[in-house]
């Protein structure tokens, strides 16, 4: 094993951890609110974090189609967040 | 004429009445007496062949596996009912063109009585004993449609729906009891069942056969003790009653038990059972008829007698009592269909059917008069009348039946039928035509247009010409007999004769006529003592039995069954506990095989965030908003566990379903309040909690189970992983699973989405129809609400993205047979790209470009998916074949076409389809009265020429 790989090893053992804490601490805000706005806020981030997560497991693994599934998660994460954001304002959130 | 032509006539031909409705009553009648007769004729082209003793057959395999085979056979015994069903329904036809009135829709009365005529040919004709059953239940639908043709009257309506009931019952049973039948025998063709009595007495399943059968036989020829819906089905216009009643549905269950009297008859159970329950019902029906006041009641509880007459004498199992059935069969269809028309005249003229209100009638109706008494004098057992034929060779054989042991059972209660029999003909006569003519009848009646009583008349002339000549007849009935018995039993050489010289039958006879009219002179004390005696009414315990069913039901569904969710989940997780503590304490469990991984940090995180947001919607179920964030966590945790075992494919569909799940369910969330209230008691949510928690500990257990261990068999996934290249042409397993290996449910799964999708479209559309559109569209906001409707930037984004959507999904779809995607995926990427237009500009903007309507989709998906599966029809494959191969087109690369593609592409348009369509009827729902759809894409445009209305700064008035 090269040095370079054992340090994209640890590298990516640190990112999955961060990423693992930074999902954590969206759900505490998740929970405690206090208002929805903040809740869905945390919702996006964590859809954020995902995207990460899942980079740095197909990083790991070597599997190049989690990078398609990151593609869809970019793609059409924002999709939840911005009707939960319309609901909040209208509450139709096709009008 | 083909076989085949006579049984579809009259189908074919039930199309015209309804057209011809316009033209007029006698066009109508006029087209269904032409296409009767043309079967008629029909029929009677094969006369020949059948009088040489041959039996005519025709045939197609229809479903050789299961032995549903369409094949139809004409024998002597299948004539002679061809015969009477079509004959008589010529002289019905002729007669209900005069009896109906001008309110009566004519179209729809022959309409149905042509179907009844062709289920009923159908029933004699057929050789396979599956079809002869749809044709049986064709009989009870199309009678049920005729006994309650009238559908204002009450009565009418409760007689169809009992007769439908006792004979749709007794249907039920016969599909069982010829089911035995054909699995003894092997066969399901009648030809072979007769082949094989031997066998099918000796078989053990033959009593249930035969008890099965019979409970078929007796609904539907209405013996005791199922004898009562047919006085009910009498609220039937007449025509009705005198076809369907006397001459032919009643007499399927006697044709039934004449066809299959080869192998079913002789036996100790057969004698018992059949002769019995006739003779009960002949000497029930015959005393019940001589109180009855009614002419059609009356003339109805005779059928059920003469029906019993029948039944007892194929019950006897010998040749001679099969003769003397066969001859009574053609007498009591000559004369009852004659006294049941006649009836209908009177009934018509003088307006009333109440015996007690008529008499004297003879003086009136002269014509009438001379058929029903001729009619009546026969049923009554008067010599040279053709009843009196057949009743002495009944007596006959009565006297030489033994019944229980006991010489003189069958003989008494025979004359006493017989003499209660007479009785009631006498009555019919008495009361109705002779007597001093009354003042106060509600119609002053005469007898009516020959139309009327042409149809009866001819019937009475057959009547006579059998009395006075039974030879006429003899060779027809033995042909009939010999074609009954087969190689059962040899045709009596007795002749039908007049005079047999004093014979017991004589005496009995001569007993039953002397005793009926005796009955007559003290008849009005015996009617009071037969008023007062209390009588089981049969209608009140079918009601009941009918009710109690109901409640029973009833009590059962709704415990299981209310409409609740949550009852439902209950009932699941409860039933599915049960059955996994049951395999888990009675089967064997094998040792852990496989080791426990160590966790990783990222799977610690996952799984405590999984169990916190499932803790959280515990907890804040009751603010819905946050339910659904907390819902979106726990989707959004589930797809980064499949791709954190490696299920890529899995991940996708479960993202892409979870965003379109919280678009439907903030739509919904619209019309809902922001809070579940308490409903529930401590008590109940103690026990929901239990179960839950039942539930989920069962389920994890099991989980905790199955991954430290092996498969106990191979898993079908090995050759999934085998086969999927090699059959399926595609590396994508999954994918060649949906699309090829289980290709057949997958086109079931979209016609179920698609389906649905529709529903939740009739639904809402229902919706707005109703009073509810008005609360729907004058809502106002619970809440305060942004000023953008459709914000720009929002716009903007969208519209920016919405090609690298088409895109993705293009790709995801393209290449779904090798690597992870497919239809499915791709119809929900698509669905969320047009959602995402719909959302910043509006519902009315994002329709009006939309160019082809949501259920064009879904039914273009359905097709699609279909006529790629049938095209492997037109190389003689199977349903879905699919075949692929690898096609070069310079400068591409060599790639991949498989039937499977374009499969996909039916699911991926049912899914856009569906998706769409469900989501655009919640929003339709949400239009409100205060907010004027828009035709700009944005609130604020920069494009638009003129600023929106709203936001114009007022002009500085003129001086």
């Amino acid at each position: 094993m090269t040095h370079a790989a054992g340090l994209l090893d640890i590298a990516l053992s640190i990112a999955l951890v961060t990423l693992a804490l930074g999902q954590i601490m969206s759900m505490v805000r998740l929970m405690i609110g206090p208002t929805t706005g903040d809740r869905i806020l945390a919702l996006d981030t964590m859809v954020i974090n995902a995207l990460g997560l899942v980079v740095v497991l197909g990083i790991q693994q070597g599997v190049k189609v989690y990078f398609e599934v990151t593609l869809l998660i970019a793609m059409l994460g924002f999709v939840s967040t911005v009707a939960l954001a319309r609901f909040i304002l209208r509450g139709d959130i096709i009008e | 004429m083909s076989l085949f032509l006579i049984v579809a006539l009259p189908f074919l031909g039930a199309l015209l009445p309804g057209v011809m409705n316009p033209a007029g009553r006698s066009a109508t009648a006029g087209v269904t007496f032409t296409i009767t007769l043309a079967a008629f004729v029909g029929l009677l082209t094969n006369l020949p062949a059948v009088l040489n003793g041959e039996v005519v057959t025709n045939g197609i395999n229809w479903m050789p596996v299961l032995g549903l085979n369409v094949t139809l056979m004409l024998d002597g015994l299948g004539f002679f009912f061809a015969l009477l069903i079509l004959g008589i329904g010529l002289l019905i036809i002729a007669y209900a063109r005069q009896y109906l009135s001008r309110d009566d829709n004519m179209g729809e009365f022959f309409t149905y009585l042509l179907l009844f005529q062709g289920a009923m040919v159908g029933i004699v004709l057929s050789d396979n004993i599956l079809l002869l059953l749809v044709f049986w239940e064709l009989t009870s639908l199309s009678s049920f449609l005729l006994i309650g043709y009238w559908k204002h009257l009450p009565e009418g309506r409760q007689g169809a729906r009992m007769a439908l009931t006792v004979t749709g019952m007794g249907g039920l049973a016969m599909i069982g009891g010829m089911l035995i039948l054909g699995q003894i025998a092997g066969s399901y063709d009648l030809s072979d069942i007769l082949q094989n009595r031997d066998l099918i007495q000796a078989s053990p399943l033959y009593v249930p056969a035969l008890i099965l059968i019979l409970l078929g036989c007796f609904t539907k020829s209405a013996q005791f003790p199922f004898h009562f819906w047919l006085p009910h089905a009498m609220a039937a216009p007449t025509p009705v009653s005198a076809y369907l009643h006397s001459a032919t549905m009643v007499k399927a269950g006697i044709f039934l038990m004449a066809r299959l009297w080869p192998v079913l008859s002789g036996t100790p159970e057969w004698v018992m059972i059949v002769t019995t329950a006739g003779l009960i019902t002949m000497v029930l029906g015959a005393v019940i008829a001589l109180f009855k006041h009614d002419l059609k009641s009356l003339l109805a509880f005779s059928t059920v007698s003469h029906l019993g007459l029948i039944t007892m004498l194929l019950g006897t199992g010998t040749s001679f009592g099969a003769m003397a059935a066969v001859f009574h069969i053609l007498n009591h269809a000559t004369f009852k269909a004659a006294l049941f028309m006649s009836a209908g005249i009177v009934d018509h003229e003088a307006h009333t059917r109440d015996i007690r209100r008529l008499g004297g009638l003879r003086h009136l109706m002269p014509i009438t008069f001379a058929i029903a008494s001729l009619a009546a004098l026969s049923m009554a057992g008067i010599p040279l009348l053709n009843g009196f034929l057949s009743k002495e060779m009944m007596l006959e054989e009565a006297h030489h039946t033994v019944l229980f042991g006991s010489h003189w059972l069958v003989p008494v209660m025979a004359t006493v039928g017989s003499l209660f029999s007479a009785a009631y003909c006498f009555r019919f006569i008495g009361h109705t035509f002779l007597g001093p003519v009354r003042d106060d009848y509600p119609h002053t009646p005469h007898d009516p247009g020959a139309g009327m009583w042409l149809p009866p008349a001819i019937l009475v002339t057959l009547v006579v010409l059998i009395g006075v000549a039974p030879f006429v007849a003899e060779p027809f009935v033995k042909l009939v007999t010999a074609s009954l018995l087969g190689s059962a039993g040899e045709v009596p050489d007795a002749h039908i004769k007049i005079w047999h010289g004093l014979v017991p039958a004589l005496y009995m006879s001569i007993v039953a006529v002397a005793g009926g009219l005796l009955m007559m002179l003290v008849f009005a004390p015996l009617s009071r003592l037969w008023e007062s005696t209390p009588r089981p009414e049969a209608k009140v315990i079918f009601e009941a039995i009918i009710n109690g069913a109901v409640r029973a039901a009833r009590v059962v569904m709704h415990s299981l069954h209310n409409g609740s969710f949550t009852r439902y989940a209950m009932i699941a997780v409860v039933t599915v506990l049960a059955a996994g503590y049951h395999a888990w304490i009675t089967g064997a469990v094998g040792v852990p095989t496989r080791e426990m991984q160590a966790p990783g940090a990222v799977a610690i995180a996952g799984w405590a965030m999984l169990v916190a947001a499932t803790l959280g919607i515990v907890f804040f179920h009751r603010n819905r908003l946050l339910a659904l964030i907390l819902m979106g966590i726990v989707g959004l945790m589930v797809s980064i566990a499949f791709v954190f075992f490696s299920a890529p494919d899995l991940a996708m569909t479960q993202f892409t379903v979870e965003a379109v799940t919280i678009i439907l369910l903030l739509l919904a969330l619209n019309f809902l309040p922001n809070r579940t209230p308490v409903e529930s008691t401590t008590l109940r949510r103690f026990r929901d909690a239990t179960v839950a928690i039942a539930g989920g500990l069962g389920s994890a257990a099991l989980a905790w189970h199955y991954l430290l261990r092996d498969a106990v068999a191979t898993p079908i996934s090995e050759f999934h992983l085998a086969n999927s290249y090699k059959g399926g042409g595609g590396t994508n397993v999954v994918n060649v699973i949906l699309v090829d290996f289980r290709g057949f449910d997958t086109f079931g799964e979209i016609i179920v989405l698609s389906i649905a999708a529709l529903l939740i479209y009739a639904l809402t559309e229902t919706l707005l129809d109703g009073p509810v559109r008005r609360r729907l569209l004058n809502r106002t906001p619970d809440q305060p609400q942004s000023g953008t409707r459709h914000p720009m930037m929002m716009v903007v984004l969208t519209r920016v993205i919405m090609p690298v959507v088409m895109m993705v999904g293009f790709y995801i779809f393209l290449r779904g047979h090798n690597e992870p995607g497919g239809g499915f995926i791709a119809g929900l990427i698509v669905s969320i790209g047009v959602v995402m237009q719909y959302m910043a500009s509006g519902f009315s903007w994002t329709a009006a470009r939309l160019k082809y309507p949501y259920h064009g989709v879904i039914g273009a998906g359905v097709l699609v998916a279909g006529f790629t599966g049938m095209g492997s029809w037109f190389l003689e494959k199977p349903f879905l074949t699919s075949d692929f191969t690898y096609v070069r087109i310079p400068p591409f690369e060599k790639f991949e076409l498989a039937t499977a593609a374009l499969f996909d592409l039916g699911v991926f348009l049912a899914v856009v389809g569906a998706v769409m369509l469900s989501l655009e009827s919640f929003s339709r729902l949400a239009r409100r009265a205060d907010m004027p759809d828009s035709d700009h894409p944005m609130d604020i445009d920069p494009s638009r020429e003129k600023p929106s209305p709203d936001l114009r700064t007022p002009e500085p008035e003129a001086h």
